[in-house]
């Protein structure tokens, strides 16, 4: 049984349909691309697996559990965590603390331990602190732990938006186009980080990205959306010679 | 008493004639007099929502709650009221300087007040509006004093009677005007290109400059034909009422803003509709229910129909995109 | 051991405040008038520092925080009226049923209200405060537009001013905490992205609800301490205008800013004290310094020179540290 399994998924915007019968399936420890031209549907996907909207025909389960149609919060819970396209950082807060919101259902203290500064409170503050510490670090952060996240640089904002998705501790990660605005070194240090994550933190990854260096280099697999309808799928270096998939990319 | 017992048919009859008739009379009664708080109500209404104009259409093009609005009637009736009995002006000339005034006023605050907060947070441009609010009442409070002012009528249509129903000449100027400045309003936003300038700028401001609007000055345009709509709000309030305050606009300025965002804040209808319904609300609600709760009656419904409704009765949805 | 000193510091610091105001008071030093304003300043602060939680961190604006204070006000004050016990049992009793029963009415009012956004939750926040004004002054058993009698006033300025005092430091404690816990963060969170605040799994209905809830306990509480402070309760004194003014004092000290609503209360309840000489002009004067503070705070060129000096001192601070 594959990690995520993807079917017929769908949905439309008040007579358009953005998504249309999509299917596929992610394996764990699988590193999947989700590409296509702009306007495809891509961020739409993630959006529906995150439950930010609602699908209006098929669904998806995560390990075998059916989250179709779930709020965010119970499908975070339940293991999948995701950037977004248009960075979205808690940017008035602190590097560290943005991972800190990660981590925050992890720790159980409650508001009254929090108030009244019980033991337990000081006890799970230092492991918060120590952990997303571990966290910054893997991402080149650690410096910057005091810096307001939006007074970071692009491209470590980006970083910081995985680190904090990671701190959800999820089986499933979405990245929307991290590699977005990046120059090459960058990119090629994004691939890096992207690696080292799967293997180190044991993660299935999902991606959308229009850099094809980036998606060609670290994706096993891939599916190719056009105009919310699925062109082709199957190993990276297939389908990335499809013809079809350059006519898509490409026109006529 | 006696009069039964010696007669207790006729009583009898009589009284059933008595019921029959008075039954009767309490219906008819009834009607007019429901239908003339209907009138009351759209008085309020119409003046409810010309002021609403003025809050929906700041809001739809400067993305702001222009809290001292409610006031600018204030200035207005003022003006008014020095205009007529201390400069003798004709009413006509002096409801004209009164729009004069405080569109002025209006461009002028905006200028001052608000253009250099344009891309500061809306709470800042909220508190800088209620300062300007707390300005112009302190500013009347001292040119004026606390004492009401008796303002006269300048409106001398006289009382009719259609049917057995009373209507004042105030209340069928403001419903009559308001009609008017409605349609005009309409076919000046949906017809002229500044009109249509304003839709684009509160569509969006950047499109719309880089289309070659100039957003500066369709700003400071809306800000003069809102305040110029509660001059005239602030005339036929004060025609209405008899007597203006330095804090004649406040609480009208709070249910005015509430009738725009029950409307829908942004939509030029909205606030019609909002300001009407407010009005006629309002005015039942003081006639069967309570005088006394009657605002909380209205601010009831706004928020029953937020609830329901959130962007109000005529507001357009905006989708946030992840 | 830096942080600790910093504590010790911070409890030596209060302190001093409290006996440094006490000596004031007992000398004279402190005229009547000043004395009979400590009290007032001290609920002006509790009032704003909890409005803070919900417009500064949680980042929603509302505009009702004076009914909440009515509701409390109103509920504890019945409370001591009717009932006799001892003071000290009384008084603190009094204090948590005005902000439980003001909480109450923040989670009735909070469920539906908070899935409103931005202006919206204003306007209705606004409309639930002057609903409770309205249905305030229509009851009898809570005196009506002549207002609730004969609540017992405080000994003398000071046992006024202690009480006061206690109160203000536990709220101001509290709130701290709270802000600076895992729930403080993720009431942040809501306030900076809500969509990514969800994407990780924060709950933001709860947090939003826990933000406006506890703002509105501190609000109940600071009412009581009002209606005991003047033995009168009137349902005028809670009106919109009530509630801006508490909107004016955290904003003018700082969104999010502890310290900074302290301070601005302080001054904002002051000011006009210190303008009464002026008589008329105050209130004009107090405009448009309000007007002018907005308008500096966002000037680039204010900022830039606010910002150059803040630099300054922490680069000196800075190399004595390095020292």
């Amino acid at each position: 049984m594959a990690l995520l399994e993807v079917k017929n998924l769908g949905i439309t915007f008040g007579g358009l349909r953005a998504v249309d019968d999509f299917s596929f399936n992610v394996e764990k420890g699988q590193l999947y691309g989700l590409i296509g031209p702009n306007g495809a549907g891509k961020t739409t996907v993630f959006n529906m697996l995150t439950g930010v909207y609602k699908p209006t025909a098929g669904g998806f389960t995560l390990d075998g559990e059916n989250l179709t149609g779930k709020p965010p919060i119970e499908i975070n819970r339940k293991g999948i965590a995701r950037t977004f396209q248009n960075i979205r950082l808690f940017k008035a807060l602190t590097v560290a603390d943005n991972v800190k919101v990660g981590l925050h259902n992890g720790k159980k203290y409650t508001i009254a331990e929090g108030i009244l500064r019980l033991p337990r409170f000081f006890k799970e503050e230092r492991e918060l602190d120590d952990r997303a510490m571990e966290l910054l670090k893997v991402f080149g952060l650690e410096g910057e732990r005091d810096v307001i996240a939006s007074n970071l640089p692009y491209g470590k904002q980006r970083k910081l938006e995985i680190a904090r998705a990671l701190a959800t501790n999820p089986k499933l990660l979405l990245l929307d186009e991290p590699a977005a605005g990046m120059n090459p070194n960058e990119t090629a240090e994004l691939m890096d980080t992207i690696r080292f994550v799967r293997d180190n933190f044991d993660m299935t990854i999902l991606l959308i990205e229009h850099d094809m260096k980036l998606v060609s280099g670290i994706c096993e697999e891939v599916s190719v959306l056009n105009f919310g309808q699925e062109l082709a799928q199957g190993v990276t270096s297939e389908v990335l010679n499809d013809p079809k998939v350059i006519t898509a990319y490409l026109g006529e | 008493m006696s009069e039964s017992i010696e007669n207790p048919e006729e009583k009898c009859y009589n009284k059933k004639d008595l019921v029959f008739y008075r039954i009767y009379d309490r219906k008819e009664w009834f009607k007019v007099e429901f239908i003339e708080q209907l009138i009351n109500g759209l008085n309020l209404g119409s003046i409810y929502a010309l002021m609403a104009l003025g809050y929906t259409m700041v809001y739809g093009i400067a993305k702001m709650l222009n809290f001292a609005h409610g006031d600018i009637i204030m200035v207005g009736a003022y003006t008014l009221s020095v205009a007529v009995s201390s400069l003798k002006f004709p009413p006509a000339l002096a409801i004209i300087v009164s729009m004069a005034v405080c569109s002025l006023l209006g461009v002028v605050v905006e200028k001052i007040a608000y253009k250099p907060l344009r891309n500061a947070s809306p709470l800042t441009v909220l508190i800088t509006a209620i300062g300007v609010s707390y300005f112009l009442q302190s500013l009347a409070l001292l040119i004026f004093g606390s004492n009401q002012r008796k303002v006269e009528s300048v409106i001398s249509v006289k009382p009719m009677k259609i049917g057995s129903i009373d209507i004042t000449g105030e209340s069928a100027v403001t419903i009559g005007v308001t009609i008017i400045i409605m349609i005009c309003l309409t076919l000046f936003i949906n017809k002229t290109k500044t009109g249509r300038a304003m839709l684009a700028v509160s569509e969006d401001k950047g499109a719309a400059q880089l289309m070659g609007v100039n957003v500066n000055k369709t700003i400071s345009i809306t800000f003069a034909i809102g305040s110029a709509l509660a001059a005239v709000a602030g005339v036929l309030f004060t025609s209405s009422y008899g007597f203006v305050g330095p804090y004649t606009g406040s609480l009208p300025g709070i249910k005015a803003f509430v009738a725009a965002v029950l409307g829908g804040i942004g939509s030029v209808p909205g606030a019609m509709l909002g300001g009407i319904l407010l009005g006629i609300i309002e005015s039942l609600a003081k006639a069967y229910i309570s005088t006394q709760l009657a605002d909380a009656i209205v601010f009831g419904v706004l928020i029953v129909v937020l609830l329901v409704k959130p962007t109000g009765l005529l507001g357009k949805k905006r989708m946030e995109k992840v | 051991m830096k942080k600790h000193l910093k504590k010790i510091i911070t409890v030596c610091a209060v302190i001093a405040i409290y006996f440094i105001i006490f000596a004031l008071v007992k000398t004279g030093v402190l005229t009547r008038h000043y004395q009979s304003l400590l009290v007032p300043v001290g609920i002006n602060i509790i009032l704003a520092v909890s409005l803070n939680l919900t417009v500064g961190f949680l980042g929603e604006l509302t505009l009702g925080h004076a009914g909440f204070m009515s509701v409390g006000a109103y509920a504890g004050c019945l409370f001591s009226v009717y009932c006799d016990l001892p003071v000290w049992i009384e008084f603190p009793l009094a204090i948590i049923i005005g902000g439980v029963v003001a909480s109450i009415f923040g989670i009735i009012i909070g469920i539906p209200a908070l899935r409103l956004k931005g202006d919206y939750l204003a306007i209705v926040t606004l409309a639930f405060g002057e609903i409770i004004r309205s249905v305030i002054t229509n009851l009898d058993f809570l005196g009506g537009a002549g207002g609730l009698k004969g609540i017992s006033k405080y000994k003398d300025t000071m046992s006024g001013f202690t009480i006061v005092f206690i109160v203000l430091v536990l709220t101001i404690v509290i709130i701290r905490n709270l802000v600076h816990s895992r729930h403080g963060r993720a009431i942040c969170s809501i306030r900076d992205n809500v969509i990514a605040a969800e994407s990780v799994g924060i709950n933001v209905v709860f947090y939003k609800l826990l933000a406006f809830v506890s703002a509105a306990f501190f609000a109940g509480a600071a009412g009581v301490l009002y209606g005991h402070n003047l033995g009168i309760l009137k349902p005028g004194t809670f009106d919109f205008n009530k509630s801006i003014e508490i909107l004016v004092i955290v904003v003018l000290g700082g969104m999010g800013n502890i310290v900074g609503s302290i301070i601005s209360a302080i001054i904002i309840t002051l000011l006009p004290e210190v303008l009464r000489g002026l008589d008329n002009y105050r209130l004009l004067i107090y405009a448009v310094v309000l007007i002018a503070m907005m308008l500096l705070n966002n000037n680039p060129k204010f900022n830039a020179l606010k910002d150059r000096i803040k630099n300054r001192g922490k680069v000196q601070t800075d190399a004595k540290e390095a020292e």
